[in-house]
C-alpha cells in the first residue's frame, strides 16, 4: 500500500465513523419511536396513515406474526417489479419506448430488487422504461433496505428486551425507516451527486454530433432483422461509420443515492457506478464509499445504544474494521501490482505521477488503481454490489478478495441491517464456541443461548453456503450452464462460483462476461436470491422472539465479556473459519489456479 | 391472512408512492432548478449543435487528435447507448491478444516514440466511455499531434498541462487529462 492509498483508507474510516455516530442516535430515536424535532409535525400524519392501513401503532407482534407481515410485503413486492417490466411498454414515462421485458428476466429482476441484492441481467440503458427504473426499482431500493433494517431493530429488541413475546410492529418499523431515515437522507445524497455531475431528467435520450466519424463493422442483416451468415458460417460484417453518439438519460441521481444507502447496488446503465453519468468524479466515488458503509456502520452504534452498552456496538464494529482494512490492503497491492503477461510486452504498468499504473483493464482513469481497489472492497464487504470496475477483469487474487468477502456471509458492515443481524449471528456462534472451550453455559448480553438458538443459528449460517456450492455445481454440469461461460479455464469457473456466491449472499456484482441473461441462469440465481434472503431472515426473526422472551441473566465471573479485543479476536475468528472451511476447495480450483498459471505464465 | 393484506396493500402503495414517483420526481424539480446544467449530462453544445458530453468520452483516431482508452462497447466504440467494459480475464489469450494489437496500432502511429506504452493506452476502460486518460498517456501522443498540426511541441505540451484535471483535494482520484476538452481546445488554437 502505497502513502496515498493508506492516507485514503484514513480518511474515509475518519469520515464514516464522524457521519455514522450522529446518525446512530437518530435511528435509535426514530425506531424507538420517537419524533424529534420537526418529525413532530408529521407524526398526525403517520398517525393517518395507519389508520387507513388498519395498523394499531403500539400494538407489537410475536416473532411468528412479524415474518409472516414481512414475507406478505416482500412478496407483494415482487408482484409489484414483474408487473411493470412486464407492461412497461403501454405505461408512461418511458420515451425510448422500451418494449416488456421477458418473462424470466422480469421474474429475476423482480426478486433480485425485492431481496435487496440487485443482479442485473440486463443492461439498464437498453431495458428499463423511466417508470420500471423509479416505481420498480428506486422503491425496491428503499423497501428491501427498511426490510433488513427492520429485522436487525427486532433481533436487537430480543436482545434488550426480556421476558417478552414482543420484538416490535413490521409495518410501524418499515414505515418510520423509510420515510425518517432512508428518504431524507437519499434526498441530500441525490443533490450531491447531481452536482458533481450525475443526471436526473425525464428527457428522451440526446444525440451528440461528435467531433470525428466512428468507423466500425456490423454484421449484415436480412429483411427479419436476423444476421446473415457467409459461406465460412461467420456472420457477414458491412462496413459501417456514424458522427452520433446516443447520449442516455433518466432520473439516475435519485436512484444512485439510494442505491449506495441502501447497500442495494443496481445500476441504472449496465456499467453501474463506473458509468460517468452515474459516478462522474472521484468526489462522487468517495461519497459513494461513504454511502454504502453509513447506515451498516451507524448500526452497530445503535445495537450498543438500545442494549444499554455502547461497547457492545464498538466490538462488533471492530472486528468488521479489522477484516475490511486487510481486505483493502491486499486487494490494492493485487491490482497494483499488474499482469506480468503485459509487462513482458513492454506496457508501463509502474506507478508514478503520470499515472495510476497497475492493471487498468475495466477500470477508470479518474479511479485509477486506489480508489477503484477501496470501491471494490467496500462494496462486496458491504453487501451493495455496485461496481466501479468490471470485477471480471481484475487479477486473480483482485477477484479472490471480493468473492471471499461476500463468501463471509455479508458480515464486514454487510447489507443494511443484514450485515449486522448476520454477524450478531456469528457473535452467538462466537460464545457457544466459547462456551464450550470452557465448559459453561454461552450466554451474550445476559441472554443463555440454548438448544433452539443454535438450531436457528446453524440453519442461517450453513444455508447461503448449500445454496452457493450446491447451485454452482450443478451451473458446471450441465450445458446450459457452461454456455454462459466467457473465459476459458479457471477463470470461468471463478465466474459461475462468483454468480452464485454474489447471488445467495444478496450481493448483486457479477463477474460480468458471464452470459446471466438466460432462462437457466434466471430462474437459477433467482433461487439463490430468493433463499439467501429468506432462509436467513425467518431463523433470525425465530431467534428474536426466543431471546425477547428470556430473562436477562445477571452479569458474574463466569461470563465472558462481549466487549474487549478477546471477544473482537474470537468473533474474527469465527467468521473466518467458518468462511474458510466453506469455501477453500472451491476458491482453489478458481482464483488460486490462475493465480499460480499466471505467476507461472501459462 | 385478511388482516395482514390490507396493511401490506395499503402500505406498499403509499409508500411506493412516496419514494418511486414523489422522491424521484421532486429530486428531479430540485437537481433542474439548482445544477441544471449537470442533471442534463453536461453537455457541450457548438453552433446550437449538441457535440457531446463533457463526462462522456467520444472515439479519437485521426492523427491531429489525442485519443482516449481503448473501448469496448458494441457495436461501435463510445458507444453511449450501451456501456460496459470487455469483461476480458487476465489471463484469457483473446485479452493479452487485444493489447498487443492496440501496442502494435499504438508503436506504428507513434515511430519516434521510445517511451514504454502507458497501460491505460491499451487497455479497454470499465464503461467503455471514460472520457480521459492519465498524463503519460498524453504525454505519448504529444509528437504525433504536434507534427500532424504542424504545432510547437512546447506549445502543445503547454496546452496539455492547462488540461491537467489533478486529485480532489490533492488525494482523492488520479491526475488526468479530459480528451474531448483537449481536443476541443486544440481545434480552437488559432
Amino acid at each position: 500500500m502505497s502513502t496515498p492509498a493508506i492516507l485514503q483508507l484514513g480518511l474515509f474510516l475518519l469520515v464514516l465513523l464522524a457521519l455514522a455516530w450522529p446518525l446512530s442516535s437518530w435511528i435509535t430515536r426514530i425506531m424507538q419511536g420517537e419524533n424529534p424535532g420537526p418529525l413532530r409535525l408529521l407524526a398526525p400524519l403517520e398517525k393517518l396513515l395507519y389508520r387507513l392501513a388498519g395498523i394499531r401503532q403500539d400494538e407489537e407482534m410475536g416473532w411468528k406474526s412479524y415474518a409472516v407481515s414481512l414475507l406478505v410485503f416482500n412478496l407483494l413486492g415482487v408482484l409489484a417489479v414483474y408487473g411493470l417490466q412486464r407492461l412497461q411498454g403501454a405505461l408512461p414515462f418511458n420515451p425510448q419506448a422500451m418494449a416488456a421485458v421477458a418473462p424470466d428476466s422480469s421474474f429475476n429482476t423482480a426478486i433480485s430488487f425485492v431481496t435487496n441484492t440487485n443482479w442485473q441481467g440486463y443492461g439498464g440503458e437498453t431495458t428499463m422504461s423511466y417508470l420500471t427504473q423509479m416505481l420498480g426499482l428506486t422503491v425496491q431500493n428503499f423497501l428491501s433496505a427498511a426490510t433488513g433494517a427492520a429485522v436487525v431493530i427486532a433481533l436487537i429488541r430480543g436482545f434488550a428486551r426480556h421476558s417478552s413475546a414482543r420484538i416490535g410492529n413490521f409495518w410501524v418499523d418499515v414505515t418510520r425507516f423509510t420515510a425518517y431515515i432512508l428518504l431524507p437522507l437519499s434526498l441530500v445524497f441525490a443533490l450531491a451527486l447531481t452536482q458533481q455531475g450525475v443526471i436526473q431528467n425525464l428527457l428522451p435520450y440526446q444525440t451528440a454530433h461528435t467531433v470525428e466519424v466512428t468507423h466500425f463493422q456490423q454484421p449484415k442483416l436480412d429483411a427479419k432483422g436476423n444476421p446473415v451468415n457467409g459461406k465460412d458460417g461467420k456472420p457477414v460484417m458491412l462496413d459501417s461509420q456514424t458522427q452520433q453518439q446516443t447520449l442516455p438519460m433518466g432520473p439516475v441521481a435519485s436512484q444512485e443515492a439510494i442505491k449506495m444507502l441502501g447497500t442495494n447496488g443496481g445500476g441504472f446503465f449496465n456499467a453501474n457506478s463506473a458509468h460517468p453519468f452515474e459516478n462522474p468524479t472521484p468526489l462522487s466515488n468517495f461519497l459513494q464509499d461513504l454511502a454504502i458503509f453509513l447506515i451498516p456502520a451507524a448500526l452497530c452504534f445503535v445495537f450498543g445504544r438500545m442494549v444499554g452498552d455502547r461497547r457492545q456496538g464498538w466490538a462488533i464494529l471492530a472486528a468488521m474494521l479489522v477484516m475490511f482494512a486487510t481486505a483493502v490492503v491486499v486487494e490494492t497491492s493485487a491490482e497494483q501490482a499488474g499482469v506480468p503477461q503485459l509487462s513482458a510486452m513492454g506496457v508501463d504498468q509502474q506507478a508514478s505521477s503520470l499515472q495510476s499504473g497497475g492493471n487498468m483493464e475495466g477500470k477508470e482513469s479518474r479511479f485509477g488503481i486506489i480508489d477503484t481497489a477501496l470501491f471494490t472492497v467496500v462494496t462486496t464487504s458491504a453487501s451493495c454490489g455496485a461496481v466501479t470496475a468490471m470485477h471480471d477483469s481484475l487479477t486473480p487474487i483482485g477477484g479472490l478478495v471480493p468473492t471471499f468477502l461476500m463468501q463471509l456471509g455479508e458480515v464486514v458492515f454487510g447489507g443494511v441491517g443484514s450485515g449486522l443481524y448476520g454477524m450478531l449471528v456469528f457473535a452467538i456462534l462466537a460464545v457457544f464456541i466459547a462456551g464450550l472451550m470452557v465448559g459453561r453455559t454461552p450466554e451474550y448480553l445476559g441472554k443463555k443461548i440454548e438448544t433452539y438458538e443454535m438450531k436457528m443459528t446453524a440453519i442461517t449460517i450453513l444455508v447461503t453456503p448449500i445454496l452457493v456450492l450446491v447451485l454452482t455445481a450443478i451451473a458446471v454440469s450441465v450445458d446450459a450452464g457452461k454456455a454462459g461461460i466467457a473465459n476459458p479455464g479457471a477463470h470461468g469457473f471463478s465466474e459461475i462460483l462468483y454468480a452464485f456466491t454474489s447471488a445467495a449472499n444478496n450481493n448483486g456484482s457479477a463477474f460480468a462476461g458471464l452470459s446471466a441473461n438466460t432462462p437457466f441462469y434466471n430462474i437459477m440465481t433467482g433461487i439463490a436470491m430468493f433463499f439467501g434472503r429468506f432462509l436467513m431472515i425467518v431463523p433470525i426473526l425465530a431467534i428474536a422472539g426466543s431471546l425477547s422472551a428470556k430473562k436477562r441473566l445477571a452479569v458474574n465471573s463466569g461470563t465472558l465479556p462481549t466487549h474487549g479485543p478477546l471477544f473482537v479476536v474470537l468473533l474474527i475468528g469465527t467468521v473466518l473459519l467458518v468462511g474458510a472451511l466453506n469455501y477453500v476447495p472451491a476458491l482453489a480450483l478458481g482464483p488460486v489456479v490462475e493465480q499460480l498459471q499466471m505467476v507461472s505464465g501459462h | 391472512m385478511l388482516k395482514t393484506l390490507r396493511p401490506a396493500l395499503l402500505l406498499f402503495a403509499i409508500l411506493s408512492l412516496l419514494t418511486g414517483l414523489a422522491y424521484p420526481l421532486l429530486t428531479t424539480a430540485l437537481a433542474q432548478a439548482l445544477f441544471p446544467q449537470q442533471a442534463n449530462g453536461s453537455l457541450i453544445e457548438k453552433d446550437g449543435q449538441i457535440i457531446g458530453s463533457r463526462l462522456i468520452g467520444q472515439q479519437f483516431s485521426g492523427d491531429k487528435y489525442f485519443w482516449g482508452r481503448p473501448s469496448a462497447t458494441s457495436p461501435m466504440a463510445y458507444n453511449a447507448g450501451s456501456s460496459g467494459g470487455s469483461n476480458l480475464g487476465p489471463t484469457n489469450k483473446a485479452q493479452l491478444d487485444a493489447v498487443k494489437a492496440n501496442l502494435d496500432h499504438l508503436r506504428q502511429a507513434h515511430p519516434t516514440q521510445t517511451a514504454i506504452v502507458p497501460v491505460d493506452l491499451v487497455t479497454a476502460s470499465a464503461s467503455g466511455l471514460d472520457p480521459e486518460i492519465s498524463l503519460a498517456a498524453a504525454y505519448y501522443q504529444l509528437e504525433r499531434v504536434a507534427h500532424a498540426r504542424g504545432m510547437p511541441l512546447a506549445r502543445l505540451h503547454q496546452l496539455v498541462d492547462d488540461h491537467i484535471i489533478g486529485e480532489t483535494f490533492g488525494l482523492l482520484g488520479e491526475p488526468r487529462v479530459n480528451v474531448l476538452e483537449l481536443n476541443l481546445a486544440l481545434d480552437a488554437v488559432k
